[in-house]
């Protein structure tokens, strides 16, 4: 065994723990378990004591982190399930099955809790998009999301999407999702009750996803097939779709005490997390699993087939309960029931395999790693971009950026996601927001994702403040008010001291904008080892925020909705180049301060935001992030399909004032006679407001610096996606 | 010179389409059957080119579009 650990990733510290909590040395099945659940992937062994700052309580949370998904209350007796995850290495192996599989994991951690899944929203990240390579496996993650999520019935209505070198060898796909329940529905991946069942659920197992832990075969069954072993699993929306249902029609009969889906390290992980949260014992009789050909212990235990779910059931439920999953055509086995006391015992074939405590299992170490200061800080940060020649026109810089990969239109990409099927999706992906309605009420989810992972390069603490803020920003630009938030945290190598202060800023960064706007963390994932070649992406934390609409009627678009009404900018801007789409576009940069973020500011046009709405002062509302305020406007004005004229009065440089990420910032329409009770709204809030002008007609005017056609603009930003990835 | 390419999942993949399709027999009453595999029959029809270059130039063709060699296993045969 000794020599074994070392292969499977384990560090000779780790064995002795191993050793010292078994009382002796641990066999090759139990040593295959370890390797797993002990991963930084499982155990969070890194992240764990930086996580802790995280605040995660509100009144209105049921579940905070540590189950599959976290849930709020939204009134009414309903609640809602969220949670944010990363597919990124498979993705990068093989992009289709990668990220379907991706959308099947975090479909199955939200109906886990018992909430019927009502959308998926997928934030990606790819390299250059001239390579080739990029190309590839854009086309192929799009497919796999659309592929399985159109099949299982579930709209994918949101998400964002960015290109940068950074992202080259290592592709980032996180996928979220959202279910909503019945609040008494609410279920825990717990198991209790001595004597209850063990009832897995779902798709036979078969070798999938044991590639790294293969050389813990027996010799002879390597000798027969090394091909044996692929690593890539394959999705099956179609017994997900099946799953879904039966688990949902379980927990509406009350007929589960526990459900679980298994993820990584397959039947071990949920297992050993289950009677861990429980607090019990559990004996699995494993020749009892369904299998798809011959295998080993180990390889069932740690298997990662999809599509399977681990329920605990009580004897005299056990009939019906099998009967329910018989009538969706699932595969119910009874492997096992639930013990006194708190050890994982396996058999196989009556010989016991596996004796170890679950709580071992289910919590690995803890790492307190070294941080220092990456020294790439100083250089890239003291860049000034007003020492950069400036283009002279800015219509044409607009435009540039408007066709650029980043900020350009995502229509060929949602247009590929089935983004309405379940006709709740009251605003369609290309907003702010997405927002949706919850049947049977008057309410509405408002849904963003949101990570600038250059901000963040340049500063993490602000960089990562900015990603909550903006994605709270996004919430209330839709007419809805933030309640909490799902995170996934995607790094390089936690190993070295400069990412690790990175995460640590940057956890910190989140930590301290989520109290200040008072917004629970609910759940979350953490990505780390996202590295090739030695060289890391950059520090990209991507935040899912959920927000409440009260009255779906309240809701706001971005689109200039009507001519001759008054284009206010609530918010200030200032000269903030640093970080900026701009720099990276026209002049290949990714250096400077990035903008800052002053919290208080921020809450307060937030504030007055979500007030104008209510009150049914503000018409239409965008937030300005990338691209600035130019990209804002265009994008309002392209919405509506109409135009405006505008003045504005700055000190500024032209490109300082269209194309600085200054925060905090939004762009409303208002009638004229509110423009009284608007200011006094944005004065009682101290926060800036300004009237840039009217729209009306058919171009973009702003002062002598930018008079481009809507139509134009229009075609600009459709095109651009389709043309890069088409090559 | 016709060519036929034989694409099939590599051992060990999920097969959903074969796990369905074993499903829908047994559930006919064909019991006897204990595994299914689904690919796929290609044929090629190449001119201009000799058998040992044809079979270079169809398994790259596999490689690149016909197959997915992650989780696919192919077979060429040429008929001379």
């Amino acid at each position: 065994m000794a020599e074994l650990y070392e292969e499977l990733g384990l560090t000779a510290d780790e064995y002795r723990d191993i050793v010292r909590i078994l009382g002796r040395e641990p066999n090759k099945v139990e040593l295959g378990m370890y390797s797993l659940m002990w991963s930084e992937h499982c155990s969070y062994k890194s992240s764990k004591t930086v996580l802790a700052q995280l605040p995660t309580r509100a009144s209105y949370v049921l579940q905070g982190p540590g189950e599959n998904a976290g849930v709020i209350d939204i009134g009414g007796s309903l609640a809602v399930a969220f949670k944010m995850e990363s597919h990124n290495h498979p993705s990068a192996v093989e992009p289709y099955q990668g990220a379907a599989t991706g959308i099947g994991g975090i479909v199955r951690d939200i109906f886990t809790m018992g909430a019927r899944p009502i959308a998926c929203l997928d934030p990606l990240r790819f390299g250059d998009p001239a390579s080739p390579r990029t190309r590839y496996l854009f086309g192929g993650v799009i497919a796999g999301i659309a592929g399985y999520g159109n099949c299982l019935g579930i709209p994918t209505v949101g998400g964002d999407i960015y290109f940068d070198p950074c992202y080259d060898e290592n592709i980032l796909v996180n996928v979220m999702c959202i279910g909503v329940m019945p609040k008494e529905s609410l279920i825990r991946g717990q198991a209790t009750g001595i004597g209850n069942a063990v009832v897995l659920l779902g798709n036979r197992t078969g070798r999938d996803g044991i590639g790294g832990a293969s050389i813990l075969a027996s010799q002879e069954f390597d000798e027969k097939s090394q091909e044996k072993r692929p690593s890539v699993q394959v999705g099956d929306p179609f017994t997900e779709k099946l799953l879904i249902e039966a688990c949902l029609e379980l927990l509406e009969r009350k007929l589960l005490v526990g459900l679980q889906d298994l993820g990584a390290a397959g039947i071990s992980c949920a297992c050993s997390e289950t009677a861990a949260r429980g607090g019990v014992g559990m004996r699995v009789y494993l020749e009892k699993v369904p299998l798809r050909e011959e295998m080993e212990p180990f390889e069932i235990m740690i298997s990662e087939s999809q599509e399977r779910m681990l329920a605990i059931v009580e004897p005299k439920h056990l009939d019906e309960v099998l009967g329910v999953c018989r009538r969706w055509g699932l595969n119910a086995v009874v492997i096992g029931e639930v013990v006194e006391g708190d050890a994982l015992e396996i058999y196989w074939h009556g010989e016991k395999v596996v004796d170890v405590p679950a709580s071992s299992l289910a919590s690995g170490p803890v790492y307190d790693r070294p941080a220092e200061r990456p020294e790439y800080l100083d250089e890239a940060r003291a860049f000034d971009p007003s020492s950069l020649r400036h283009p002279e026109d800015c219509g044409e810089t607009l435009l540039r950026l408007a066709g650029g990969a980043n900020l350009s239109s995502r229509r060929m990409v949602w247009e590929q996601y089935d983004h309405m099927v379940q006709l709740n999706t009251v605003v369609y992906p290309g907003s702010d927001a997405a927002v949706l309605r919850i049947k049977g009420t008057s309410k509405a989810l408002a849904v963003s994702c949101d990570g600038n992972s250059r901000y963040v390069y340049l500063d993490p603490y602000a960089g990562t403040q900015i990603a909550v803020a903006e994605s709270a920003r996004n919430v209330v630009a839709s007419g809805g008010v933030p309640m909490a938030f799902t995170n996934c945290l995607n790094f390089g190598n936690p190993e070295k001291p400069g990412i690790f202060w990175q995460f640590r800023e940057a956890v910190r960064g989140m930590a301290d904008a989520a109290r200040y706007l008072e917004l629970p963390v609910v759940s979350g994932n953490v990505s780390f080892y996202n590295e090739s070649f030695g060289a890391a992406i950059y520090p990209t934390p991507i935040v899912g925020m959920v927000g409440l609409i009260g009255n779906v009627a309240n809701r706001t678009g971005i689109a200039f909705p009507d001519e001759g009404l008054l284009v206010v900018m609530l918010g200030e801007t200032l000269d903030e180049l640093g970080g900026s789409e701009y720099l990276w576009l026209l002049h290949g940069l990714t250096a400077g301060e990035p903008p800052r973020l002053d919290l208080r500011l921020e809450k307060g046009a937030q504030t007055v935001c979500i007030e104008g709405i209510r009150r049914g002062i503000i018409i239409s509302a965008h937030d300005c992030s990338e691209g600035g305020a130019a990209i804002a406007l265009l994008e309002c004005c392209c919405a509506g399909g109409i135009g405006a004229r505008l003045e504005v009065e700055t000190e500024l440089r032209p490109v300082s004032w269209l194309f600085s990420e200054s925060q905090s910032r939004f762009v409303l329409t208002l009638r004229d006679e509110d423009l009284d009770a608007m200011r006094e709204l944005a004065g009682s809030r101290g926060v800036p407001l300004r009237v840039l002008g009217r729209t009306g007609g058919d171009r973009l005017v702003i002062n002598d610096w930018i008079d481009l056609e809507v139509r134009e603009m229009n075609r600009v930003r459709e095109e651009a996606l389709e043309k890069l990835m088409r090559g | 010179m016709k060519v036929s390419v034989f694409v099939s999942p590599k051992q060990g993949v999920l097969d959903p389409a074969g796990q369905a399709t074993l499903g829908s027999l047994k559930s006919l009453g064909f019991d006897e059957v204990s595994d299914v595999r689904i690919g796929k029959y290609i044929t090629l029809r190449l001119e201009g080119i000799d058998a040992d270059q044809a079979e270079e130039r169809v398994r790259e063709m596999c490689e690149r579009l016909l197959a997915n060699p992650i989780i696919e296993d192919f077979r060429v045969e040429i008929e001379r």
